[in-house]
This record gives C-alpha cells, sequence and structure tokens, in this order.
C-alpha cells in the first residue's frame, strides 16, 4: 500500500478550480519531487494536504495510510503524522519558539495516547536535534519567528519535523529565500531525515534543491496537472529546457 | 522564581490545570445565611454597622456617606448597557450563621473548606504554597486569617477591615477615606454607606513584607450585593505585593458588585496590586452574571514611593473599572499592567487615570484588550499632568486583539498635559488572530483553542509577566478557558 494515494484530485480555491486531475503516490521511503512554474497549484496541493480551511475538494480523492484525507481536521493529520514544513512559516508574538515547540509536541503526543513531555525533557530533546541545524539557545527563547532570518526560518521548521518524527513530510519552496550556505544546511538536515519508514514530497521552482536532496521520482506540475514524470535526471532537463518545452510537449 | 515546589504547590498546580473546561465555579454552598432586611435605607445602614460591633465614629461615617449617596445618580458615561439596578430590591448583608471568630482552620465549617477545594485552591494547602498568607473572606465576614503569626512578628498588619476597626482605630481613621473620598463617586458612596467587611493591610516602617499577602473573595448568597473594602498602607521605605483573586458562583440573577481599594504609599514605599477577576460573566446568551463596578485607586503620597496594578479581568458581565496612581511625591512611580478579556456578551470599559502632581513622576500603562464574541471591550485611560509636575513621563500602550467579527474594541484615552516640560507618549494597535497563525498552530498538531489560548497568552505575555509566579499560572489557564469556543 502506497502512503500517500492521490486519485484524479481537483480543488477549488474560492470557487476557483486550481488542480485539475491531480495522479500522484508514493511508498514508505521514498522522496518524491513535485516542480513546477509559478502558479501551477503546487502550493496548493501542499496546503490540501494539511487540511488548510478553504482548499475544496470537487472530484478525486487523497488517501493517506489507508485513510480518506479529506475526513480529518488538519491537528488530527499532523497527529497522524503529515507534516507540512512551510514557505512562509508564521510569526506568533509572544510565545516563545521552545514553548511552542513543546505545546505541539505534546498536543500530538495527546492525540495519539503518549506520554507527554515534561519542559525538560522538551528542552534535553529539542537541544540534541538543533545542534545539527545550528538553531542557537537564544533562536529557542525568542518569540517564534519573530526577528527571524529566511534562513532560519526554515531551519526551524526542518527542526520541527526532525522532533516530530513525521511518516509523511511535505516541504513547501523550502529552498525558497536561502543561501547556498542555509540550502546545504537544510538540505542535510532534511537528508538526515530519510528513512525506510518516511516519505517526503519535495515541492519546489528550481532543479537547485534537488542537487542536495536527490529524489527517486520527480513529477512535473503544470496548469494544475502532472504534465511529466521520470527520475532524478528529469530535473536537469527542465533546467536546460525550461517548463514551457516539457509542459508543452505533454499538451 | 525557580525554587523547588512544594507538594502542595504541585497539588494546586495540577488541581488549577484540571480547571481546564468552561465556567467551573459555578457550584452554590449550601451554608446557612444571616441577611440584612431587603433593599437599602438608614436601617440597614445602622444594621450592619450593628452587626460589626462598630464604634460610633464608624457608622456616623456610613451614615454621611448614605446621605450623600442618595443625592448622586448613576454614572451613565461608560460604554456599557445593562438594565436599571433596582437598588431596593437587594440584600446589603450577608453572613454565615452561627460563625463565631476562629483560631484555627480546624474550628472552620468544613462546607466551607469544601468549597475552597472545588476551587481548586485548597486553603490548606494554599497556607503553604509558596509562604502566601490567605484572608479569606467568606460572602461578607472572614472566617479564616492565617499566617498571621508571622506577619506579627515583622510587624505586618493583615487582618479583616472589620477588626482593624476595632483593634487599629486610629490607624484606619487616619486613612480611610482618604484616597477614595466618601463623596467621589455613585459606587464608591454606596461602598461607603454599606460595605460589609474587607482586607486591612499596614506594613511598618522599613518593613518588606515577608510573603504575598492573598485574599479569595467569593460571592455566595443569591441575590446579595458584594460590597468589600480594602485599605492597604506601607510606611516609609516598606514593600507589600498584594494578591486579589476572584471567583463567583452561578447564578442567573445580576449581582452586583462594588468594591473600595485603597492604597497609600508614604515615603519610599512600593505596593503592588495584583488581581485576577473571574467572576460569573453570565451565559453564552448573555444571561446573568456580575456587575463589577469597582473604585480602585493609590495614592504615591510620599516621595519616592511606587505603586503598580496588575490586573486580568476574565469575569463579570460588566467590569467598570480604573485602577488609578495620584503621583502626588516628587519621583514617584505608577504602573498599570492590563489584560482584560471580553467573550460571549461580556461589556469591560476599564483603564485606568494616572495623576501627575509632583515633579519627575513617571507612569507606565500596558494594555491588552481581547474581544471575542459579541462582547465589547473598551481601554479609557486618563493621564493627567498638573502644572507643578516638572518632568512628567509617561507612555502607554494600548493593544487589541480580536477573535471573530461581532466585537468590538474601543480605546478612549484622555491626555491633559498642563506643564510644557510633560513627555507623554501613546501607542495603540489593533489586531486579529490571522488565519495564518491558526493554520499553523493546527498543521503542528495543537488545536483550535489551545492554538487560540496559546497566540492570547502570547499576545498577553508582557502583563502575564508582572504576576507572581503563582498567579500567572492560573492566570494563563483562565484566559484559555475564558475565550472557549470563540474560534469556528
Amino acid at each position: 500500500m502506497n502512503m500517500l494515494e492521490i486519485k484524479n484530485l481537483h480543488v477549488a480555491v474560492g470557487g476557483k478550480e486550481i488542480l485539475k486531475g491531480l495522479t500522484l503516490s508514493i511508498g514508505a521511503g521514498e522522496v518524491h519531487a513535485v516542480m513546477g512554474p509559478n502558479g501551477s497549484g503546487k502550493s496548493t496541493l501542499a496546503y490540501l494536504l494539511a487540511g488548510r480551511a478553504g482548499y475544496e475538494i470537487t472530484q478525486g480523492s487523497v488517501t493517506y495510510c489507508g485513510e480518506d484525507l479529506n475526513t480529518l481536521a488538519p491537528e488530527e493529520r499532523a497527529a497522524k503524522g503529515l507534516f507540512l514544513a512551510m514557505q512562509y512559516p508564521v510569526e506568533i508574538p509572544g510565545v516563545t519558539t521552545l514553548t511552542f515547540l513543546k505545546t505541539a509536541l505534546n498536543a500530538q503526543h495527546r492525540a495519539r495516547g503518549e506520554k507527554e513531555f515534561d519542559a525538560m525533557s522538551v528542552l534535553k530533546l529539542v537541544r540534541k536535534k538543533a545542534e545539527a541545524l545550528k538553531v542557537s539557545e537564544d533562536m529557542l527563547k525568542r518569540a517564534l519567528n519573530v526577528g527571524f532570518s529566511g534562513g532560519e526560518k526554515k531551519r526551524l521548521e526542518i527542526l520541527q519535523m526532525a522532533l516530530f518524527e513525521p511518516k509523511l513530510a511535505v516541504l513547501d519552496e523550502t529552498d525558497s529565500g536561502l543561501d547556498i550556505d542555509a540550502l546545504k544546511l537544510v538540505a542535510e538536515g532534511v537528508n538526515a531525515l530519510r528513512s525506510p519508514s518516511r516519505a517526503m514530497l519535495v515541492i519546489t521552482h528550481y532543479q537547485r534543491l534537488l542537487n542536495y536532496i536527490v529524489p527517486d521520482r520527480i513529477h512535473v506540475l503544470a496548469h494544475g496537472k502532472i504534465v511529466a514524470e521520470g527520475g532524478k535526471e528529469l530535473a536537469h532537463e527542465l533546467e536546460a529546457k525550461g517548463y514551457e518545452h516539457i509542459a508543452g510537449k505533454a499538451a | 522564581m525557580s525554587k523547588p515546589m512544594s507538594s502542595a504547590a504541585r497539588d494546586t498546580k495540577k488541581q488549577v490545570a484540571e480547571l481546564g473546561e468552561k465556567y467551573k465555579y459555578g457550584f452554590v454552598t449550601d451554608i446557612e445565611m444571616e441577611r440584612a432586611p431587603k433593599g437599602l435605607s438608614e436601617e440597614t445602614v445602622r444594621y450592619i454597622s450593628a452587626k460589626k460591633d462598630e464604634p460610633d465614629w464608624m457608622l456616623q461615617w456610613r451614615l454621611g456617606a448614605f446621605a450623600r449617596w442618595q443625592q448622586m445618580r448613576e454614572p451613565t458615561w461608560a460604554r456599557v448597557h445593562y438594565q436599571k439596578i433596582d437598588y431596593q430590591n437587594a440584600y446589603y448583608y450577608a453572613a454565615p450563621k452561627n460563625i463565631p471568630k476562629k483560631q484555627s482552620l480546624d474550628e472552620v465549617d468544613p462546607k466551607l473548606l469544601e468549597t475552597y477545594s472545588k476551587l481548586g485552591i485548597p486553603l490548606h494547602e494554599q497556607m503553604v504554597l509558596a509562604g502566601v498568607a490567605v484572608d479569606a473572606v467568606f460572602d461578607s465576614v472572614s472566617v479564616a486569617t492565617t499566617f498571621k503569626a508571622k506577619l506579627n512578628e515583622a510587624g505586618v498588619i493583615f487582618c479583616p477591615i472589620s477588626e482593624a476597626i476595632r483593634d487599629y482605630p486610629e490607624l484606619v481613621k487616619k486613612y480611610l477615606g482618604t484616597v477614595v473620598p466618601v463623596t467621589d463617586n455613585f459606587f464608591a458612596t454606596l461602598n461607603s454607606a454599606v460595605f460589609s467587611d474587607g482586607t486591612f493591610v499596614y506594613v511598618p516602617k522599613g518593613v518588606r513584607c515577608p510573603m504575598e499577602l492573598s485574599t479569595y473573595f467569593r460571592i455566595n448568597a443569591s441575590e446579595t450585593g458584594q460590597f468589600e473594602r480594602t485599605l492597604i498602607i506601607a510606611d516609609e521605605g516598606s514593600y507589600v505585593s498584594y494578591l486579589e483573586g476572584c471567583t463567583a458562583p452561578k447564578r442567573d440573577e445580576n449581582q452586583l458588585h462594588a468594591a473600595v481599594v485603597e492604597l497609600v504609599a508614604l515615603e519610599g514605599a512600593e505596593i503592588k496590586y495584583s488581581t485576577v477577576q473571574n467572576w460569573y460573566p453570565g451565559d453564552e446568551n448573555g444571561l446573568g452574571g456580575i456587575y463589577n463596578f469597582v473604585t480602585k485607586r493609590g495614592d504615591c503620597r510620599g516621595d519616592r514611593s511606587k505603586i503598580s496594578w496588575t490586573q486580568v479581568e476574565t469575569g463579570s458581565a460588566i467590569t467598570w473599572k480604573y485602577p488609578s496612581c495620584i503621583l502626588r511625591g516628587d519621583d514617584t512611580v505608577g504602573e498599570f499592567f492590563s489584560i482584560a478579556i471580553a467573550n460571549n456578551f461580556q461589556q469591560a470599559d476599564t483603564g485606568t487615570k494616572m495623576i501627575h502632581l509632583g515633579k519627575n513622576t513617571r507612569s507606565r500603562i500596558i494594555s491588552k484588550g481581547i474581544s471575542a464574541g459579541q462582547a465589547n471591550n473598551t481601554y479609557r485611560g486618563l493621564v493627567s499632568v498638573h502644572p507643578k509636575a516638572t518632568n512628567a513621563r509617561n507612555y502607554t500602550q494600548c493593544d487589541s486583539l480580536l477573535i471573530g467579527s461581532k466585537c468590538g474594541a474601543h480605546t478612549v484615552p484622555y491626555i491633559e498635559a498642563r506643564n510644557p516640560s510633560a513627555r507623554i507618549e501613546h501607542e495603540a494597535t489593533t489586531s486579529k488572530i490571522a488565519d495564518d497563525q491558526l493554520f499553523y498552530c493546527l498543521q503542528r498538531g495543537i488545536g483550535q483553542e489551545e492554538a487560540v489560548a496559546l497566540i492570547v497568552n502570547g499576545f498577553c505575555k508582557e502583563v502575564l509577566q508582572q504576576l507572581p509566579m503563582e498567579f500567572a499560572v492560573e492566570a494563563q489557564k483562565l484566559v484559555g478557558i475564558s475565550l472557549e469556543g470563540s474560534v469556528g
């Protein structure tokens, strides 16, 4: 059974159809990339999977670990191991990063009927994971994402992924706004989390990220549909010839 | 701050944590009550005074207030709407029957102790908890005063005001009504006529009060107005921190609460006054709830004195409350930190007055207003700099947070500067909990209600930080509880 099965998915936002018959499946242990130009529906796919309000399935289905994803609330999806690293991580003034991490971690554990952590064990756990991602103690004490640089925000997203140990991680344009050093650091963090029991969906506009996070399979999204699929070499072809060429060939 | 917690503290915190749903304080303890006849007249005033065994000067003071009150009109300038109060259709005195003065907790009616335990803050544990002495006010008569011995040692007087009137008449005469005059306003004058009991604190010269002083108030008898009177005097160079927490049982009738609090800080003294107010706010349809008309004022009477108010206002159907500072001495400091939450049909009109009279006086106002449901939340504040107040400074920050689209937030600052050297800053913001903030929390597994509580607690952080730690924990929980059902 595939971990994620998307069949003929049509999604509307504000009455406008954005995804128009997308089909895609990912098995445990696999890393897939979805590439596409601006406006192709990449972020819509990410938000739909995470269950954001206002993204409506008009046709087709999404099955996650055998369950109809559409019946689950966003926080239930999170507790069941679905993680979305966001393109624009949100600021929450007055809430320290550590408090946020503890609240989220314990909410997930509680939902799964697992033991909750006290503040001290969360701190220990976070410190252990934070080191590799160069997330400083200072960042943990500051309000969540408030005044963080683009690189800091993305590192914190990956830190959360490491902390929550999701089954399915969706990375939405994690490379946007990163310089090459930050990109490498983030990619290393992601690669460290590759595992036979975990699936990843890496959404990106550029091939650059895929030099560091090498996918098992690439899907090209254009105008709300997958227009091309292939192995990692497809990224280079795209880089050389452009989206128009591939999308045009498919049409 | 981070001292090891006693087991009592842990238990209390656990119990506070278990308060995690709705208004938990909607119960009524069945204790026999002794009441004044219904209605308000000179007879009522005499009855109350006689019940308290008061000296004649106190009775005369009350009668003077009552005569004055009869000529006064209820104020209408606040942004609150409520049915006209029938002052003749209420009781002005209710006391648990057959309770002679208690020497220890063992003598207290077990049912009363049970009430405290239902509140999640058992008195036995409160005594141990972080060295807090508790003067328990149950409706009108104080029935248990704890930790008296230790305070006595330091020379601190912490007792029911009725006791102070008998035992320390000179102190009471010297200070009562000197911060909030008998004629001050309709509700304060009413309180002066009929106040039932309250707290008296005197901290002698140079003494740092060895523990936080705390009083838990309860309204219990049906249709009984609660008229507390509090007087705190910090003599030269002394320090005291006072905590006031309120919960009330669930009732359908509206209950009037008109307290008066007076603080006097003499030269170099500091008073920190913290309140967590959680009176019954009425139900989701706006039925019932406490009418809370409170006059709180502090007088920085001596040079270099400081008064700091911190309040977390989550309850009451109507809140009308402006804890203020008169910065009379030179180099005095006044502070006001406030969180006011209004949900469902609650109405809050609250803020402060900073009256700068002395030279080099400074004041700071941090107000966080949260509105949800169909509630209305108004910040009303006055900063007044008098002609002789050279180099007065004020900083005011008023932030409003809206949850949903049917609530309202209003900011009404009054600024009067009559000295050209005054520096007054006012900042105000209004924001909504953003959809993307909520979604971010949900995606990380945090449910809607917990997410709102988290975001709102973040919004209030500057004020919550001002609270003593034991209180801060309870206050954070309350913030969450009072906003339940406000989203989605």
